[in-house]
């Protein structure tokens, strides 16, 4: 699901505009694996696999590939339906510098549900 | 002219802890008194859909009114200087000079999350005032899940954070035009005002350990969760009500936070028995 978000964003003239104070990098975590997002004024640049340690950015948002996977469908479970119902339920942490994240507060969440599963979609 | 809805405002100043302050009321309906009280940080208009159901106002005089500090109702004199802050004391005080200023006899109050925790202290201490109280979304123990200092910084806007943190409160199948109706009045609200007011609701208002001394033979309690609420959920609504002995509770399946607001139609399915069953 990572792989549809660049497109979803980049398409989405509002979320592009919401986000146009944002330029920065920032880490999704899924299970084990680690991803890079590189934002410039709202556009994604690039999503890659971190392949080193010392590659970083500004905040990481991580929980399980379960969890994604839930928190992508259509209508999602409870505690699995937004991403401060997957913290208040412990399933999903923050950690980093999370002012960015705060000040775009919309922005970052709607980038994260992109690739959610509209009705009717397989 | 103009296809009215039959909700009317007005405003007047009443005095809380001593000093006066300009408030703003809407009611519709006859009949019963109905207070409602609205969430954390946001206003009255959450009910506006409650004081257009005939079903509702054709047996309640249903009056939802903006605390102070809120909405359209002033916040006291001299408050460019001061940090809001809502405590439990000052929340049930402004209920009862509320009640008293209208002159409402045996009112039903009805409060949804910080509104829902303060109707179950009005129903320990003044049970004898109230003919029934309804906690929406509220319970005598809750935890906090995201740092309050976030709402109230001059490098983030507080609205729109508050509306970031609280959408998560809203059921994914909800509608969107209520959704954002209601995150919108979030997002409206003043500086500092949705964290002084979680002082109440996630510091101040824990009452677990006297919660079982109300006597619902004297008031009656319902206690209404959604399944999607993050914080009141419907596992601290069962363990409030499990204290309560004869109180009654229902989980809402598909609703979170802000039912009166964010799924009208589907509220008023659990509710309307409710609201018959308290004026048999």
């Amino acid at each position: 699901m990572i792989d549809k978000i660049l497109d979803r964003v980049n398409g989405d003239v509002a979320l592009v505009r919401r986000g146009r104070y944002v330029t920065l990098d920032f880490l999704v975590g899924v299970g084990d694996q680690d991803y890079i997002f590189r934002i410039d004024q709202g556009r994604i640049e690039s999503i890659s696999l971190r392949d080193k340690a010392m590659n970083s950015g500004h905040f990481t948002i991580r929980a399980g590939t379960d969890v994604w996977t839930e928190f992508w469908r259509h209508t999602p479970r409870r505690d699995y339906h937004d991403l401060f119902s997957m913290f208040a339920a412990g399933r999903a942490q923050i950690d980093g510098d999370v002012t960015p994240f705060m000040q775009n507060i919309r922005y970052f969440k709607d980038v994260l549900t992109t690739p959610r599963v509209a009705s009717g979609e397989a | 002219m103009p296809d009215y809805e039959p909700i009317t405002g007005r405003y007047f100043t009443m005095d809380v802890a001593g000093e006066p302050v300009r408030i703003y009321l809407e009611e519709a309906g006859a009949g019963t008194p109905l207070v409602c009280l609205h969430t954390a940080g946001a206003d009255g208009r959450q009910f506006r859909h409650l004081m257009s159901d005939p079903a509702v106002t054709d047996h309640y005089r249903v009056i939802a009114f903006d605390m102070p500090w809120h909405g359209k109702s002033n916040p006291p004199v001299g408050w460019e200087d001061r940090e809001y802050q809502l405590t439990t004391e000052l929340y049930k005080e402004t209920v009862l000079a509320f009640c008293d200023a209208m002159a409402l006899d045996q009112p039903v109050v009805m409060g949804c999350s910080m509104g829902g925790r303060i109707v179950l202290h009005l129903a320990l201490e003044h049970a004898d005032r109230f003919q029934a109280v309804v906690a929406l979304e509220g319970a005598d123990k809750l935890k906090a899940y995201y740092d309050t200092e976030w709402l109230h910084r001059p490098d983030v806007h507080g609205g729109e954070v508050a509306a970031g943190f609280v959408s998560g409160q809203v059921a994914p199948q909800s509608p969107d035009e209520y959704r954002w109706e209601t995150l919108w009045a979030y997002m409206q609200g003043g500086p500092g005002i949705f964290k002084g007011d979680l002082y109440f609701y996630w510091v101040d208002g824990h009452f677990d350990d006297r919660s079982s001394r109300i006597d619902t033979s004297k008031c009656p309690v319902y206690l209404l969760s959604g399944e999607y609420d993050s914080s009141c959920t419907p596992e601290r609504m069962e363990a409030t009500a499990a204290r309560i002995k004869g109180s009654k509770a229902t989980v809402m399946p598909g609703i979170g936070h802000f039912p009166m607001s964010e799924n009208p139609d589907l509220f008023r399915e659990f509710i309307l028995p409710v609201l018959d069953e308290i004026r048999r």
